[in-house]
């Protein structure tokens, strides 16, 4: 697999190349990384590579700009989190934090500029009840009270309908394990929270590092959801070479995969963070990882479609295949989280529920 | 090189084109305008405006065109696409020109968050600056304009643009936006005002512009320091009254209808709580807008007195 010639990439596997760009180029970066969500991101690896000086003073008013942004995510993450907490006093639960809000509370290399839209917790299912009334009691409301919808997560899904709460508006998403029930695999819950490892000085917990690379892989590359697409690869990208200075990182990455059932999104983590943000992945793991690639002509496309969907300068010049691209990966998705018939049934309400939201008169 | 330096047909084959490349205070606006009808307006409110002609980076890229067919038919022949994205619209190409308008202002309310900014008008006299915050519809946008035609430099009837590392404000000499009787008001208190087209129908009713003096377009990499604080409210037929306000009431009167005040968090808040303690702040009352300006004119310069806990 060849890597793609695309602008933000190129910034994302070396940030350098920024000193030398013409305005046009900063024009060009700059609306991708917006696009992307990642001119925060942007701003602090060029502080990390020690390149500010060397940047045009507009450019580093856009990074500021950003980050004022992005400072604020966390601090939201962060209250969120104390709220979430102080709700949860009576409910003798282990409380893990998961994707963006993991990152920020465990002070993790992607909570750098990230954006956080939600909270999103893991709590285990035999108790879910309890935690979901706790939070009504709380003050969190579900925002969406379509019978079909609620009857969707409760009964297929690995997690609650989304709640947001009255006064401020946050957004938490609380899981139970970190795939859907009806997909493909079924990673075993009790395994994640076993392992999961506390944080300094909150009474809740984040997955330990292993499971943290192979939930945001299984996110990505199996959940499908590729909104935030190259943001999450870049996640991928941080957890990866951050774990890499812990002893035994990488001997138990692809026997926690195999112990998960996550082989196969762990393989497709490690193959696009490697070939297209140059993560360095030694190469026993990626051997050892490619036992789980898809056969035939799969793997391929695979290839195409997530180079097109994680290329943003060719959502650029070529929306329709860019989009293309996104639909069928989002597909793809479905087709791995539910079985054939309840995927038709499911597809079959969207597009139905969304028809009769957009003809004329609805509202 | 200004827009006015352009003929109108010039500028409508550059918004038509490439777009113009605005330069607003610390802003760059790359403008692009597929109505041919209404490059005529923007070169009648940009004129002082100087742009860019060679390659630089720039803070919005701005398009006013067509959407695509279908969106066309059923919802208006207008839009306006933020960085290629479709930010307004589609609406009736009738009042593109003041959706425009709101648009630029939205790019300035939002984006440059490396600066705190206020939801105030700014006019400044010998150096100093009088921030005038008010919600909509208390006259603030007619006071300024009023202001800016006796003899005070206009930095903004909007925004409050301030640099949190020396505490200045930022000018950004946009086009003034005057609602309903307000524009003849404007028009009868200075007759050689350059008050543009008036676009009936837009959410707020009438909508006009004025553009600003061109001395103060000019000016507009000239930062001025914050002196007073002053909250004006219109009241039809009420008698002028200007008193002073407890300083924290100013502190919050302002950070509760600011851009990104809480946003930026302890700096937001360390920058406003410097600016109110070296401000004098009152509360403007008034009907005739001479008597007003009056009470501009007697301000004195502010006894600066920093807060005992605050040091």
């Amino acid at each position: 697999m060849t890597s793609p010639n695309d602008l933000l990439l190129a910034v994302l596997r070396d940030p350098a190349r920024m000193t030398a760009f013409s305005p046009d180029q900063w024009n060009r970066l700059l609306r991708y990384a917006r696009l992307t969500k990642l001119v925060a991101k942007l701003g602090y690896l060029a502080q990390e590579h020690s390149l500010l000086d060397s940047l045009p003073g507009k450019a580093r008013d856009h990074f500021t700009a950003a980050q004022a942004i992005a400072t604020q995510h966390q601090r939201i993450v962060r209250w969120e989190v104390n709220r979430v907490c102080r709700a949860l006093v009576g409910v003798d639960a282990d409380v893990v934090l998961l994707k963006g809000a993991a990152y920020v509370a465990a002070s993790l290399p992607p909570a750098r500029g990230r954006l956080v839209s939600d909270v999103d917790i893991m709590v285990p299912k035999a108790i879910i009840g309890r935690v979901e009334q706790a939070l009504i009691d709380h003050g969190w409301e579900h925002i969406n009270l379509d019978p079909y919808d609620q009857r969707y997560y409760r009964t297929w899904m690995h997690e609650l309908p989304p709640m947001r709460h009255i006064d401020r508006q946050a957004v938490m998403d609380v899981h139970h394990t970190i795939l859907p029930e009806t997909g493909r695999l079924h990673p075993d819950a009790d395994a994640l929270f076993d392992a999961a490892q506390p944080v300094e000085g909150l009474p809740v917990k984040v997955l330990c590092p292993t499971d943290m690379v192979l939930h945001s892989a299984a996110h990505l590359f199996q959940d499908g959801d590729l909104n935030n697409g190259l943001r999450d690869l870049t996640d991928l990208d941080d957890l990866l070479r951050h774990f890499a200075t812990q002893p035994d990182f990488w001997d138990q990455l692809v026997p926690r995969a195999v112990r998960l059932d996550l082989q196969r999104p762990l393989f497709y983590a490690l193959r696009y963070c490697h070939d297209l943000l140059n993560t360095p992945v030694p190469d026993g793991v990626l051997q050892a990882a490619r036992v789980a690639r898809p056969a035939g002509l799969a793997l391929p496309l695979m290839d195409r479609l997530v180079t097109m969907a994680m290329s943003v300068s060719k959502a650029h010049q070529r929306p329709w295949v860019h989009a293309w691209a996104r639909w069928t990966l989002y597909i793809r998705s479905h087709w791995l989280r539910m079985p054939p018939t309840l995927l038709a049934k499911h597809l079959t309400h969207k597009a139905l529920k969304d028809w009769f939201a957009y003809s004329p008169g609805a509202k | 090189m200004k827009v006015g330096d352009l003929s109108v047909s010039e500028t409508r084959d550059r918004l038509m084109g490439q777009g113009i490349r605005l330069r607003i205070g610390p802003m760059v606006t790359q403008l692009q305008v597929r109505f041919p009808n209404l490059a005529q307006h923007v070169h009648f409110l940009y004129k002082d405006t100087p742009f860019i002609d060679e390659p630089c980076i720039v803070d919005f890229e701005v398009k006013l065109a067509p959407p695509p067919a279908l969106r066309r038919w059923f919802q208006g022949g207008a839009a306006i696409y933020l960085d290629g994205i479709m930010n307004f619209g589609p609406f009736d190409p009738a009042i593109a020109m003041p959706m425009l308008e709101w648009c630029l202002n939205g790019c300035v309310f939002n984006r440059p968050n490396q600066y705190l900014i206020l939801h105030s008008a700014v006019i400044e006299r010998d150096g100093r600056a009088a921030i005038l915050p008010a919600p909509p519809g208390t006259g603030k946008s007619t006071l300024c304009a009023a202001m800016s035609l006796r003899g005070w430099r206009l930095l903004s009837d909007e925004v409050a643009m301030i640099r949190p590392s020396d505490k200045q404000l930022l000018p950004v000499p946009r086009p003034v936006g005057l609602k309903e009787g307000s524009i003849d008001v404007i028009k009868r208190f200075e007759p050689t005002a350059a008050v543009g087209h008036a676009w009936p129908g837009t959410r707020k009713g009438t909508v006009a512009h004025m553009r600003p003096p061109a001395d103060h377009v000019a000016r507009a990499d000239e930062p001025a320091t914050p002196a007073w604080i002053i909250c004006p409210r219109y009241e039809a037929d009420a008698a002028t009254t200007f008193e002073p306000i407890p300083k924290a009431d100013a502190l919050l009167y302002v950070a509760h209808d600011a851009f990104n005040y809480s946003l930026l968090g302890t700096t937001g808040f360390e920058t406003f709580a410097d600016i109110v303690d070296a401000c004098d702040c009152y509360a403007l009352v008034y009907s005739d807008l001479n008597e007003a300006v009056g009470v501009f004119n007697a301000l004195t310069p502010p006894r600066a007195t920093a807060h005992p806990d605050r040091s």
